[in-house]
């Protein structure tokens, strides 16, 4: 009797421990394959020709594959987002937490969440749409698909993930510490900005972080705006993104071209690595705070 | 215990993901095609009517692109291979074989309100090139040209490139993914310049004549229109095809399927 349920508790835990497994393994399998697939075109390339070449010509006779020009477009648009979205973001999440009526943070944060859930697809047609005509007319340019374009469409698509951290970060700040401010004659702005705020900014940090992973990895949206010529970012110029470079070619392509896009892929896959490591490292200063 | 419970479900998980990816190439009484997109009409309509016309059997065509359809046939993960540009030397070293199906002319395309009707093969390559920069110069308004392509490996940027000349030498403003993509910009945008195959152009832009020869079919199938490409098949040297996908074969590259192949735009090769 005892050793059947025994046997039963086992098969259950081994269930368990395969599902969890399976997460693991794909995360596993994925690094995997990227390094062995990523690997052979950057060694056959060189890796400075790789990262700092700044020509990409990968069907031409004499092919190049450097991805100077894509990893500056991606750490420029994505620069450019954090500086348009980072403010407004933060300033909504300060005003939701701390200033609105509760009704008005009710109606906010659904339209907030709204914003999250659309399809990056969609954000690419309606720039394709509006923004890229839009931009051409204003600016008087021959063409408004541009790194700037990709910018406003990417600071956009990051106001969500910023202003839903920072407000939870903003919530989680003890009302003993603004009481304590207040009480000492302090205004309301001044008692957020200089209370609140510095209390909350580990996971302010960790809100930015977050929204510039989510720029640096989005593919689509950017793909439909920002005109994907594989040249030097110039703000008002067509620009390819690490992962636009992958995108776009991947379906057509043979031989090195393909491993090349792999390796580009490999870069990509560092970068996030990297924000991911510096994202943790916010979340458990927070933690011991 | 708990090992021994643990190595046998695993087993059981991995043997479970193995069977599941069998090949479909080489089946009885299924004919499966890979490649160029665009393909995607003419192959379509003559898939759907050798189906009517010999039932029960399952046609299917998987639109991934030329370079990829090649790699299909090579790696017999299907039939036949479809390619909208010729075999390249090391494709042909893998022991592929090429068989023209039908001709693509390739449309050159403008902004419906630009006034210019004609190029010639040589201006295409100048403004290509980026030597002729504005339309005035080739008797337009006074606007900047912006030119539109599709990204390296499509076929028809290929065709285009090799027709015209400019391979690796296009200074593009915009690489798009797709012939719709470069329709609706060229549409969007009055100084805009692209190409698209013949068939899929849509009334939103305006076909440019090459040379004082209009694109059409005729034109194609006498030669005198130049900027086109083949349509080609695409098998492997020494595997035999399966029956049925050899009596589709036959059937596309003969004289029987002219009539759908020109009404999906092209121009038959038979």
């Amino acid at each position: 009797m005892n050793n059947k349920k025994k046997i039963m508790e086992d098969l259950i835990h081994g269930i368990f421990l395969i599902l969890g497994l399976i997460t693991v393994g794909c995360v596993f399998l994925i690094t995997v394959y990227l390094i062995i697939s990523g690997v052979p075109a950057i060694r056959k390339i060189g890796i400075i020709n790789f990262l700092f070449g700044t020509k990409w010509a990968s069907t031409a006779q004499d092919p190049k594959y450097g991805i100077l020009p894509f990893i500056l477009t991606s750490i420029y648009g994505t620069a450019g987002a954090i500086i348009l979205g980072v403010p407004v973001g933060f300033f909504t999440a300060v005003y939701l937490s701390k200033v609105a009526p509760s009704k008005m943070r009710q109606i906010v944060s659904f339209i907030v969440n709204m914003l999250a859930g659309i399809p990056s697809v969609v954000y690419g047609l309606v720039g394709m749409m509006v923004l890229v005509p839009g931009i051409r007319k204003l600016f008087n340019i021959p063409d408004g698909a541009s790194l700037f374009a990709a910018i406003i469409v990417l600071s956009i698509m990051i106001l969500p993930s910023i202003i839903s951290v920072s407000m939870t970060a903003l919530d989680a700040v003890p009302r003993d510490y603004e009481d304590a401010s207040l009480a000492l004659g302090a205004n309301e702005i001044e008692t957020y900005f200089r209370v609140s705020v510095p209390a909350a900014r580990s996971g302010i940090a960790a809100a930015v972080v977050l929204g510039v992973g989510r720029a640096i990895g989005e593919a689509m949206a950017v793909m439909m705006v920002s005109g994907n010529a594989a040249k030097m970012p110039s703000l008002f110029q067509s620009v390819r993104f690490l992962t636009t470079a992958v995108a776009s070619e991947m379906s057509y392509s043979a031989g090195l071209q393909r491993q090349a896009l792999f390796s580009i892929a490999l870069v990509l896959f560092l970068f996030i690595m990297l924000i991911n490591a510096t994202l943790n490292f916010f979340m458990k200063k927070g933690d011991v705070h | 215990m708990k090992k021994a419970i643990c190595s046998v479900l695993f087993l059981t998980l991995i043997l479970a993901t193995l069977t599941g990816c069998g090949s479909s190439a080489g089946a009885k009484n299924a004919i499966s095609t890979d490649g160029s997109t665009s393909m995607e009409k003419v192959i379509g309509a003559l898939g759907e009517k050798y189906q009517i016309d010999n039932p029960g059997i399952s046609f299917s065509y998987n639109p991934t692109g030329s370079g990829s359809g090649i790699a299909a046939v090579a790696e017999g993960r299907c039939d036949i291979g479809l390619s909208s540009r010729d075999l390249k030397d090391e494709e042909k070293k893998q022991g592929l074989i090429e068989t023209p199906v039908a001709y693509d002319g390739i449309s050159i395309i403008v902004n419906p309100s630009n006034p210019v009707k004609n190029l010639t093969l040589e201006q295409i390559n100048k403004i290509y090139t980026g030597k002729i920069k504005n339309w005035k110069e080739v008797g337009g308004k006074n606007i900047r040209i912006v030119l539109v392509g599709r990204e390296a490996g499509s076929g028809t940027r290929d065709g285009f490139e090799s027709i015209t000349k400019t391979a690796g030498a296009c200074d593009y403003r915009e690489e798009l993914t797709s012939t719709g993509d470069v329709i609706t910009t060229v549409s969007s945008n009055p100084g805009a310049v692209g190409y698209a195959s013949m068939a899929s152009v849509k009334d939103s832009v305006k076909e440019i004549s090459v040379g004082g020869v209009d694109p059409s079919e005729k034109a194609v199938k006498d030669g005198s229109y130049v900027v086109q490409r083949p349509f080609m098949l695409i098998t492997k040297k020494g595997v035999k095809l399966s029956k049925t996908a050899q009596s589709f074969f036959n059937y596309i590259t003969s004289k029987d399927a002219n009539k759908i192949i020109s009404d999906m735009g092209a121009v038959p090769a038979a």
